[in-house]
């Protein structure tokens, strides 16, 4: 780290970054963007299910919309949020200069506009009228995707390959930069959880995009080059696609989840000014959950006509998951016992985690059922499930986040009371949102359709309310966003801006120097 | 740690991952389909039952039991024949001996070649559902207009589990018409 210089100047700063921050508020910005392109796309699905019947949209653009709006959200929103946060935070949290792989981290960010580009020109033909999007879901299941997806499934598969490369690459420099960029003294078991948490998802991506790229490569090969994987008329199996798809997927809701781990793990302890509670079992019940994240598959595959023995293995492994889970909420409830609590924006997003995310995983729980799960398998109930984990989940953790470190990136407070605000909203609308989703699902309304029939008409009404509701209340995050980013409103805050705040990050300036930690700290 | 060590050992660290990456690809489109057919193979799981004969011998007739047999008979989209069973349900004897017989029309003007593919239901019972002949061992060739009635012989193993009392067994059938000139080894999967 020889010569110091400040950033290049105009857009090339951006283009050939390769400072953390700087990659890292991209993948912010950008993941921000995709989440306001998702909740478009979701809010044309809403104005759809307000009333029964077919008002708006014919339902193979419905589809369409479904399935672009689960793929932006997973690989657009939430996972290059976690991404930018671990660029921005771990080198600080660590006493690192930078990540260690800056010119591998810039190509991994500058491959996703390119990723979704092919996505959204797709949308965008759809819109037009000119060609259809993808339709066949966010699990893109064999043979809808392979024998029957429109010719746009080849934009898609190309456009997994590439946020597969870029996850990949961005993992790999997760893993390198903590093994070998930690400050003298900052031993694993020292480590902040988000580190921890972000390190073992790391992992997770190494063992699991591979697969991804796979199962889409096999897609493409059946598609055009005459294989037959998928295709019984060839001598393969549809179902083979579902467990290849899982082998994947489960792992990957878990990536989605352990970095939101990590944030709350940093936010509570703050704001009850306590520390963690019980913090190697945190580490170790992260690993767990990691580990047994690879022998649940099959709990999304229990209508497949599994033997009775495969059924029940796969039962018992998803519920033991919620074991180390509990241990986890147990603890974050732990810290805050007889703590002096200050509820402050990101703690009250932190709070809201802990127990929205606790609703999920008793919904998981349900469905962990095998017996029950013949009857909630692909009704509202599964997507309430997964909402509830992952918006009320995975995304209050990521904005939680936002406001714990946006002090810290940007040297100012931003407007608390809007934040406030945003948090109200948000919070009453996620919930009209998606709660009244479990009753119509258990009720029996059918995932993934345009019209539903009369009965569940009042509450799609009040659901549609929520998604409005929810949708516009991130409209008060962008602004709170550019007000401070870019109107440079807010008070300048101490480089500490948070009092019961612990870890390397708050010993840096407000803002953060360019360069983070020239000499490294040493770590008692 | 100097910079040089530093850049070794994370050069080190980042060829130990993508080796990881690698074999983790490798594993999902090499090693999982046959590892997957392997499996279903030796234990039915996935209905798929077996594309040889069986062979008769040893199979006493169990006269105490009775299990129904369903016949379900479909094509796929791009197949024009129309393809039905002459009887949809047969209620025989483990062990028993029975032929039935699938009816194909080719509707079209041209010669078409299909190949059936069946699937038992419910899938533990796939080890147990002998067929001694079967039209889908073999491709099909009808020329246009021509029709045929497809024999199917059979027999249910007397070691089916108890439990199982109906057994449905479904034919999809494809037009593959060309692919057997073209692709042996895709010729050789049926
Ligand atoms: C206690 C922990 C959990 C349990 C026991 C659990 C269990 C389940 C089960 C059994 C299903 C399949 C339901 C069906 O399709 O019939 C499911 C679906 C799903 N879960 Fe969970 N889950 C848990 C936590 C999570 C977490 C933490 C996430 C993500 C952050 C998540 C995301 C999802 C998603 C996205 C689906 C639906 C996938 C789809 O079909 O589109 N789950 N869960
Ligand atoms: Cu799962």
């Amino acid at each position: 780290m020889g010569e110091h210089h400040g950033p290049m100047k105009g857009v090339k700063r951006w283009i050939l970054a390769t400072n953390h921050k700087d990659i890292g508020a991209m993948y912010l910005w950008f993941s921000f963007i995709m989440f306001l392109t998702g909740g478009f796309l979701a809010m044309i699905i809403r104005a759809e299910l307000m009333y029964p019947g077919l008002q708006l949209v014919d339902p193979n653009f419905f589809n369409q919309m479904t399935t672009t709006h689960g793929l932006i959200m997973v690989f657009g929103a939430v996972m290059p949020a976690f991404v930018g946060l671990a660029n921005y935070m771990v080198p600080l949290m660590i006493g690192a200069p930078d990540m260690a792989l800056p010119r591998l981290n810039n190509w991994s960010f500058w491959i996703l506009p390119f990723a979704f580009s092919l996505l959204i020109i797709a949308i965008i033909q759809s819109f037009l009228g000119i060609a259809d999007a993808p339709n066949f879901g966010w699990t893109f299941y064999a043979p809808l995707s392979t024998k029957y997806g429109p010719a746009s499934t080849d934009f898609f598969i190309f456009s997994v390959h590439l946020m597969g490369i870029s996850s990949i690459m961005g993992a790999v420099n997760v893993i390198v930069t903590i093994f070998n960029l930690r400050a003298p003294g900052m031993t694993l078991m020292k480590m902040p959880l988000f580190v921890w948490t972000w390190l073992i998802t790391a992992f997770l991506l190494i063992a699991v995009m591979p697969v991804l790229a796979g199962a889409v490569t096999m897609m493409l090969t059946d598609r055009h080059f005459g294989t037959s994987f998928f295709d019984a008329a060839g001598g393969g199996d549809p179902v083979l696609f579902q467990h290849i798809f899982w082998f994947f997927g489960h792992p990957e809701v878990y990536i989605m989840i352990l970095p939101a781990f990590g944030i709350v793990s940093a936010i509570i302890p703050t704001f009850a000014r306590k520390p963690l509670f019980g913090y190697a079992s945190m580490v170790y019940a992260t690993a767990s959950i990691a580990f047994l994240s690879f022998v649940v598959w099959a709990h999304h595959m229990f209508t497949v006509g599994l033997p009775l023995a495969g059924n029940l293995f796969y039962m018992y492994m998803t519920m033991l998951i919620a074991v180390p889970t509990g241990v986890k909420v147990f603890n974050w409830v732990a810290t805050m016992w007889r703590g002096s609590i200050s509820f402050e924006v990101p703690m009250m997003f932190a709070i809201a985690f802990v127990i929205l995310f606790t609703i999920g995983g008793f919904s998981g729980l349900m469905l962990a059922i095998t017996p029950v799960d013949q009857q909630y398998h692909d009704t509202y109930f599964v997507v309430a499930h997964f909402h509830y984990v992952l918006v009320s989940g995975a995304v209050f953790s990521i904005i939680a986040g936002v406001y714990y470190w946006l002090p810290k990136w940007t040297g100012r407070m931003y407007n608390v009371g809007l934040a406030k605000l945003h948090f109200w909203s948000s919070l009453i609308f996620v919930n009209l949102l998606f709660f009244p989703m479990h009753f119509v699902g258990l009720a029996g309304m059918p995932r993934r359709y345009s019209d539903y029939s009369l009965q569940f008409a009042d509450f799609n009404w009040w659901i549609s309310i929520g998604g409005f509701g929810f949708g516009l209340s991130q409209l008060i995050l962008l602004w709170i966003l550019i007000d401070i980013c870019f109107r440079k409103k807010g008070e300048a805050v101490s480089d500490q801006v948070w009092d019961g705040a612990d870890g390397l990050e708050w010993t840096l300036p407000s803002p953060a120097p360019y360069h983070s930690f020239s000499t490294p700290p040493v770590v008692k | 740690m100097t910079e040089e060590t530093r850049k070794q050992s994370n050069a080190r660290l980042v060829a130990k991952l993508m080796v990881a990456v690698v074999a983790m690809f490798v594993f999902a489109v090499g090693i999982l389909p046959p590892m997957y057919d392997a499996i279903c193979d030796i234990t039915g799981l996935n209905g798929k039952t077996a594309s040889e004969a069986a062979d008769t011998s040893g199979a006493q007739p169990d006269a105490e039991r009775t299990v129904t047999i369903q016949f379900l008979a479909d094509t796929d989209p791009d197949m024009v024949w129309d393809f039905k069973p002459n009887v949809f349900s047969v209620k025989v004897h483990p062990g028993e001996i029975r032929q039935v017989d699938f009816h194909v029309r080719n509707p079209s003007q041209r010669v078409i070649v299909g190949q059936a593919i069946p699937s038992v239901s419910p899938g533990q019972a796939s080890p147990y559902f002998k067929k001694t002949e079967c039209f889908c061992f073999n491709n099909q060739e009808l020329a246009g207009g021509q029709e045929a009635d497809l024999p199917l012989i059979f027999y249910v193993d007397p070691e089916l589990p108890k439990s199982v009392t109906t057994i449905t067994l479904s034919y999809q059938l494809y037009d593959i018409t060309g692919a057997d000139a073209e692709d042996p080894e895709l010729a050789a999967n049926y």
